[in-house]
């Protein structure tokens, strides 16, 4: 294989900033994000917390080009330190090098040894100081200055991003913190080497987390009722959704645990109204029981999870693609149901959509496998596209008394009456039924509706989503949800050092796509499955098809570091 | 709530379904099943206006019996199920039914939070102090001597779960007992749960007659409250401290505001959209 470790980076650069809780840098990120997107850059921005609740340091990682951008680089170019405190927590996040800059403040102390090791060049600014001689000045906007004028961004995108971010802060606030930028925007700092190369596109763009992106999908596709409980890295969809659902008629109860919040959706489902809710590994755990209910009394729901680092509570503000498992396998009994993974931060917005608007027409249960560096990772990208999808629950308004909820049909889709339809009415069970819905224990009962729910889904035609695909070299790089950004980064790296490549990434995961999945690896030499796990998951599921080619390559990394393209062109060409 | 003038006025009998209950027979839950239907004819509530929510039990079989909806889920989560179909279908009648077990043991917390919710829909538990479906295991009410069961051949050693005690501290705001070998009794109090705005916990005594047989002796330990209701909910707990657990009638009634849901389709989603854009 063609060496690609010193690759094309296309244009793009990447800067950290990291500090003390209090110290801002998170927002000073999400200003710089506004801004480049101001600017006419495409980026991303993820962040790191350590573990503390509150006053704990953190970091805002930004990535920013002139294209629309899927993942994190493998090296910074720029780290902005607004104190020292705890760095050694994110140095295996923010690799160094010696073309990396390292923006310091003298009143911080020394750099710590940890990052000059990198051989990265130091170049202080007293930021406090500075900020000092402006009334309620902060240091992290005299930074947020010499990063826009490292980032070249002209001032005035600058002061639309802060404009933007604080725009629920007061005049004085925003004063202040436009004297201290234009300080440090003036330090003299020479733009960036990639940054000076990035073309500007003046075109429309969204600024959008990944929590966010599930929530309009979820909007989008129809979703009127959300019954969760808290649990990190989920809630800011739950957050974002509880006033956006009031104001399109609908509504989100904040439930008493998981087993509540799966069983309120059933409920609120069987009245008609699409629902949803949204969780992560502790709390999917817990709702398996419902899910197979809903899945044996056809009662169409949604199921968010946004994956972090397991088993058990596990790691809970990193990102790990650990319950594909549990998601294809966690429940008892025979229940075929769906299972998805968006494939980037605007992508979730689509995903959640499609996933809702198929669970609603097939009558079963959709589980999105979301992560925590899709959810609260944050990207500048075209607006995601809105899917209007001829896909809606099919219902019955005008049943007669002859009325079988489980009515046999062509395609296992039985026509729902809701509550309030005279005629329509039945009890939905999840005890095996007949087709009226009545409890049986008859074979012949079991093994008609054993094969209408798994019918009703094998039968679907699922058309071009199932996976997103591009080039068509020897080399399969086979991935699913958030890890394709890395993948797909990887491959253009191997292909512009002249390896032939091709990209397979899987959006739907369950019902599995084999024959479609088998052309997609035609002719392939080598067929690698890329996936941000330990136990090898994805790889064993198509394993279990007979998917796969019997010399296909595995390659699996656990969380809690990401997943990046270089670390996938190294281990393929090693593997070569 | 009332039928339109033009439909013939329902009976109970025409809210009964055509399947057959599994029941044992002498089970008291035959004459919840029937107090339910005469509840309903009595409210003239329109069949599909009706969801009767249910778990895992003998009990919780209930639903398939009446002809409404209904939702027979899985064990103990009957008052989350309610909970979800009554926020996004407010205008629906949601009655929920199950024993013991269901409710208190399994279902505890569901239990809890359901009663300081306060959303209006009406609670029926059938409690026989004993795992009916599973074949005579002890249940949370179930008294702490009763050596019957292989499973717990001591016995519980366990202090009874006090149901209506419990309703009344999390907040619920209309609490009775009723005994299945008083039916017209017990159609009388269900009509008053049902038209109770808010939460209702009716707690019926409902002897299992393969399990518990000894509970016939119920018909003769029953006796009706001494005093009655006055909405003080410190007066309301001492009556209840005060009984054998074998007082029936009202125990507590309050109005107190009733969880409802604050939607009102003020946007659309194009305009919330709008935000992200740069
Ligand atoms: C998760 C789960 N655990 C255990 C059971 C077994 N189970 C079925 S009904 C029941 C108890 C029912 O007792 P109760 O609610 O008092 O109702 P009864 O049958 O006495 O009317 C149990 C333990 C189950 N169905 N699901
Ligand atoms: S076991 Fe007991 S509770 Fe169950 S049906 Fe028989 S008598 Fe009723």
């Amino acid at each position: 294989m063609p060496d690609a470790s010193i690759a094309a980076h296309s244009g793009s650069f990447s800067v950290a900033v990291t500090g003390s809780g209090g110290s801002g840098a998170v927002t000073t990120g999400l200003i710089l994000l506004e801004a480049a997107a101001h600017a006419g850059y495409f980026g991303m921005l993820s962040r790191s917390a350590g573990p503390q609740i509150r006053g704990g340091e953190s970091a805002a990682m930004l990535r920013l080009g002139p294209a629309p951008l899927a993942c994190m680089d493998d090296r910074f170019d720029l780290l902005v330190g607004l104190d020292w405190l705890n760095i050694a927590r994110f140095i295996d996040e923010i690799p160094l090098d010696r073309d990396s800059l390292v923006l310091a403040d003298p009143a911080a102390g020394t750099v710590p040894a940890v990052l000059t090791q990198s051989g990265a060049r130091v170049r202080e600014v007293p930021f406090k100081e500075l900020a000092g001689s402006v009334a309620d000045g902060r240091a992290n906007m005299v930074a947020l200055g010499a990063l826009a004028a490292a980032g070249g961004f002209p001032q005035d995108a600058l002061l639309a991003g802060l404009n933007a971010v604080l725009a629920g802060k007061g005049d004085r606030v925003r004063q202040a913190s436009s004297q201290c930028l234009t300080l440090g925007y003036e330090q003299g700092i020479e733009t960036l080497p990639r940054a000076a190369g990035a073309a500007r596109h003046p075109v429309a763009r969204w600024n959008i987390s990944g929590n966010e992106a599930c929530g309009l999908g979820a909007l989008r596709g129809g979703i009127r009722f959300v019954a969760a409980y808290p649990i990190t890295p989920a809630s800011e969809i739950l957050e974002w959704l509880a006033p956006r659902l009031e104001q399109v008629g609908g509504s989100l109860l904040q439930a008493e645990d998981e087993l509540a919040s799966i069983n309120m959706i059933i409920g609120a489902s069987f009245g008609g109204v699409p629902a949803l809710t949204a969780t992560s590994g502790p709390g999917l755990s817990l709702m398996t029981e419902g899910l197979g209910l809903a899945v044996a009394s056809e009662t169409p729901l949604t199921v968010i999870d946004v994956m972090r680092g397991g088993p058990s509570t596990g790691i809970p503000t990193k990102s790990e693609q650990v319950d594909l498992n549990i998601a294809l396998y966690g429940l008892h009994g025979d229940a075929p149901h769906l299972v998805l993974a968006p494939l980037t931060i605007s992508d979730c917005v689509f995903t959640t959509q499609w996933a809702v608007q198929l669970a609603e027409h097939l009558q079963t249960v959709a589980v999105v496998l979301s992560d925590q560096l899709l959810g609260q990772s944050r990207t500048i990208s075209p607006p995601p596209p809105n899917l209007e999808l001829p896909l809606v629950r099919r219902t019955l308004d005008t049943p007669d008394e002859t009325y079988r909820r489980y009515a046999p049909s062509a395609d296992g889709v039985s026509p729902m009456t809701v509550p309030g339809t005279p005629h329509g009415m039945y009890t939905a069970d999840g005890l095996e039924h007949n087709q009226r819905g009545t409890p049986s224990s008859r074979a012949s009962d079991h093994l008609e509706h054993l094969d209408k729910r798994l019918h009703k889904i094998t039968a679907h035609d699922f058309g071009a989503h199932w996976a997103e695909m591009s080039g068509d070299g020897e080399i399969a790089l086979l991935t699913w949800g958030s890890s394709s950004g890395a993948v797909r980064e990887a491959a253009a790296r191997l292909e512009a050092a002249g390896a032939s490549v091709r990209v397979v990434a899987l959006r739907l995961l369950m019902p599995l796509q084999s024959d479609a999945l088998r052309d997609a690896l035609a002719g392939c030499s080598r067929v690698w499955v890329i996936e941000q796990n330990h136990g090898r998951q994805l790889f064993h599921y198509l394993k279990s098809f007979d998917a796969l080619p019997s010399d296909a390559h595995s390659l699996a990394r656990p969380g809690p570091l990401p997943l990046r393209p270089g670390d996938i062109v190294a281990a393929l060409t090693e593997e070569a | 709530m009332n039928a339109p003038a033009t439909t013939p006025a329902l009976r109970a009998k025409d809210y009964k379904s055509d399947i057959k209950p599994i029941w044992c027979p002498g089970c008291g839950h035959f004459a919840v099943l029937a107090a339910a239907t005469k509840a309903l004819a009595h409210l003239g509530l329109p069949k599909e206006q009706v969801a009767l929510i249910s778990g895992i039990g003998c009990s919780s079989r209930l639903p398939a019996y009446i002809d409404s909806y209904g939702f027979h889920g899985v064990h103990g989560r009957a008052l989350a199920v309610a909970a979800g179909l009554k926020t996004a279908r407010p205008d629906l009648t949601v009655l929920i039914a199950g024993g013991d077990g269901d409710g208190f043991s399994i279902g505890g917390n569901h239990f809890l939070h359901a009663c300081r919710r306060n959303m209006d829909m009406t609670y029926i538990v059938m409690d026989n102090e004993v795992y009916g479906m599973t074949k005579g295991q002890a249940s949370p009410t179930t008294a702490p001597e009763w050596t019957h069961s292989k499973m717990t051949p001591h016995g519980t050693g366990m202090r009874r779960f006090q149901p209506a005690a419990m309703a009344l501290a999390a907040g619920a705001t209309w609490i009775a007992r009723g005994f299945s070998g008083d039916p017209s009794e017990l159609t009388r109090l269900l009509v008053e749960a049902i038209q109770h705005p808010g939460f209702s916990l009716l707690h019926v005594l409902s002897p299992c007659q393969t399990f518990r047989p000894e509970q016939k002796q119920w018909k003769e330990q029953v006796h009706p409250f001494a005093d009655s209701n006055t909405g003080d909910p410190v007066a309301a707990a001492q009556r209840i401290h005060a009984d054998d657990g074998m007082a029936l009638g009202l125990i507590y009634a309050n109005h107190l505001p009733v969880w409802q849901p604050r939607n009102q389709a003020t946007s659309s989603i194009a305009a919330l959209e709008e935000e992200f854009r740069v």
